[in-house]
């Protein structure tokens, strides 16, 4: 069992003219490297008709509705994050509801709004309600503003987290850019933050990092845009870690925090 | 046969990174089965005399007939023809110059006469793009990318030379190709460390588009997971005849 806690597909109305061949080559090499699961997040319109980390009610909702799509042709294969954009508060919440009453089983915040920034509360609130995990787009230690992004980074999501105790946040791409060494000591001692380790960044002694800040306990595999670099993460730790520890981090974990029944073998 | 044409020994200077002596490269070697490492003395790439850590590397590479010693020199400084001699009399199988951590301009007159002296000599020269994902350098680390104007400057400069420029991503190894001429293009290998697989396929793209024979299998660890290539290289459907080539029959035919 393989779950990759951090996948993107994309739809026709982006700008992409190869959406198709991405989608099919994500499940191709999903299948090669043993991907049970992945559960996926859709941002907007991917900046076709309103930004990426700033997508439009409009765009969230057809992202969305794109993804249940794709989570019906796929009902073994794909399961989904509602990606919300916080600014629109009401229809933030009110696509949490409508789309994990349609079976997705995680709420994605991508770069919209600051991950400390009170406009964020209701919506872990409402993560609580329904059990779901919070996957938070994050810049590993953001030293000035980035175009195109409100991104988060480590100390901010950890600041939310611990005004939600109770919700499971998933801080995204530990190997997505940045130093990911700042992210690995705000979370260290953040109990409800689960480190995903998907992104391009394969750098030696991350993982050893990784697993000194917060154990096998709270790592989540996963690949974003780049399953290659994710299954030589995968490959790397099974040199080391013992069998069940490498269960915890292949799918245990997200078991654990995502909802019962989310994945086949629950 | 797999050789990793884009290894280091020794420490790097902007974190801490574990596995930097010959014996964990060797212990990483045996774990992902690659049979030879070219290998480059990381700290001195950022000493102002980058040469001094030639000496130790060729006594390292003595020790161990699957290291394949790629010493660095810096043509700004006297003498630094030598270094071409002594390289082909270790049998290196490539030179390299990382001009923007030597402070040097990447196409300017010490560039130049470096690369009509390998040229010159059939001395492959080996430049990297990067070292680190340029998201997360050090605050102080400020050296700029290789420019892709760069190699394409100096694939022009000389009609002999031969690079092999490492840690290129997909964007980079485009505009330098279909920016050169084709008997300029032949004369440059493209390791593959930086380029993406799946889902967004650069790399199946580029076999595709330049062709199986201008890349050649590297890593660029310790500083990275030499995982992540032979990752690339089972993601993709190539013929078992393609994947050799990448995997040693290129680089060879480079140093033939």
């Amino acid at each position: 069992m393989l779950v990759d806690v951090h996948a993107h597909f994309y739809h026709q109305r982006t700008p992409r003219a190869d959406w198709r061949e991405r989608n099919e080559s994500r499940i191709t090499a999903g299948a090669r490297i043993g991907i049970s699961v992945h559960v996926a997040s859709i941002l907007g319109s991917f900046g076709l008709t309103s930004p990426t980390y700033f997508p439009s009610p409009r765009d969230v909702t057809a992202g969305n509705d794109a993804l249940l799509a794709l989570q019906r042709a796929h009902p073994d294969r794909i399961r989904g994050y509602v990606c919300v954009n916080p600014n629109y508060g009401a229809h933030a919440r009110a696509e949490i509801v409508r789309c994990l009453d349609a079976g997705m089983i995680g709420i994605k915040l991508a770069a919209s709004r600051r991950a400390d920034d009170p406009l964020l509360d209701p919506i872990a609130a409402l993560a609580l309600q329904r059990r779901v995990p919070i996957l938070q787009h994050i810049w590993q230690h953001r030293r000035r503003d980035w175009p195109g992004q409100e991104a988060s980074d480590a100390t901010e999501l950890c600041t939310l987290a611990r005004r939600h105790p109770d919700v499971p946040f998933i801080l995204a791409h530990i190997g997505g850019g940045g130093d990911w060494l700042h992210s690995l000591h705000a979370v260290a001692n953040v109990p409800n933050v689960y480190v995903d380790l998907s992104g391009s960044g394969v750098d030696g002694g991350m993982l050893e990092a990784c697993i000194a800040s917060v154990g096998v306990n709270r790592l989540l595999w996963g690949s974003d845009i780049t399953m290659d670099t994710g299954w030589a993460k995968l490959r790397y730790l099974e040199t080391f870690l013992s069998k069940d520890d490498m269960a915890l981090v292949r799918w245990k974990n997200a078991a654990r925090i995502f909802p019962p029944g989310a994945f086949p073998t629950d | 046969m797999r050789i990793d044409c884009n290894a280091f020994l020794g420490a790097y200077p902007w974190r801490k990174v574990p596995g930097t002596s010959p014996d964990a490269l060797l212990q990483a070697l045996e774990r992902t089965k690659i049979d030879a490492a070219w290998i480059t003395h990381l700290p001195s790439l950022f000493w102002r005399d980058p040469t001094e850590g030639n000496a130790w590397l060729y006594d390292t590479a003595r020790q161990e007939t699957r290291f394949k010693p790629v010493p660095t020199v810096h043509p700004g400084l006297a003498e630094w023809e030598q270094v071409i001699g002594d390289a082909a009399n270790a049998g290196a199988p490539a030179i390299r110059c990382d001009p923007l951590y030597l402070g040097l301009d990447p196409t300017g007159g010490e560039m130049r006469v470096l690369t009509a002296a390998c040229g010159a000599a059939r001395m492959p020269l080996m430049l990297a793009v990067r070292l680190e994902d340029g998201r997360q350098r050090h605050p102080n680390d400020h050296v700029p990318e290789l420019p892709a104007a760069a190699v394409r400057a100096l694939i022009r400069s000389d009609a002999d030379v031969r690079l092999l420029v490492t840690h290129a991503d997909r964007a980079f190894i485009e505009e330098v190709h279909f920016g050169s001429a084709p008997e300029e293009a032949r004369r440059i290998w493209w390791d593959i460390c930086w380029i993406w697989g799946p889902p967004e396929d650069h790399l199946a793209t580029l076999l595709d588009t330049i062709g199986p024979e201008r890349f050649v299998f590297g890593t660029g660890q310790p500083l990275r997971l030499p995982e992540t290539s032979i990752a690339k290289l089972d993601l993709l459907d190539v013929s078992p005849d393609k994947r050799e080539a990448i995997e040693s029959k290129n680089v060879r035919e480079l140093v033939s």
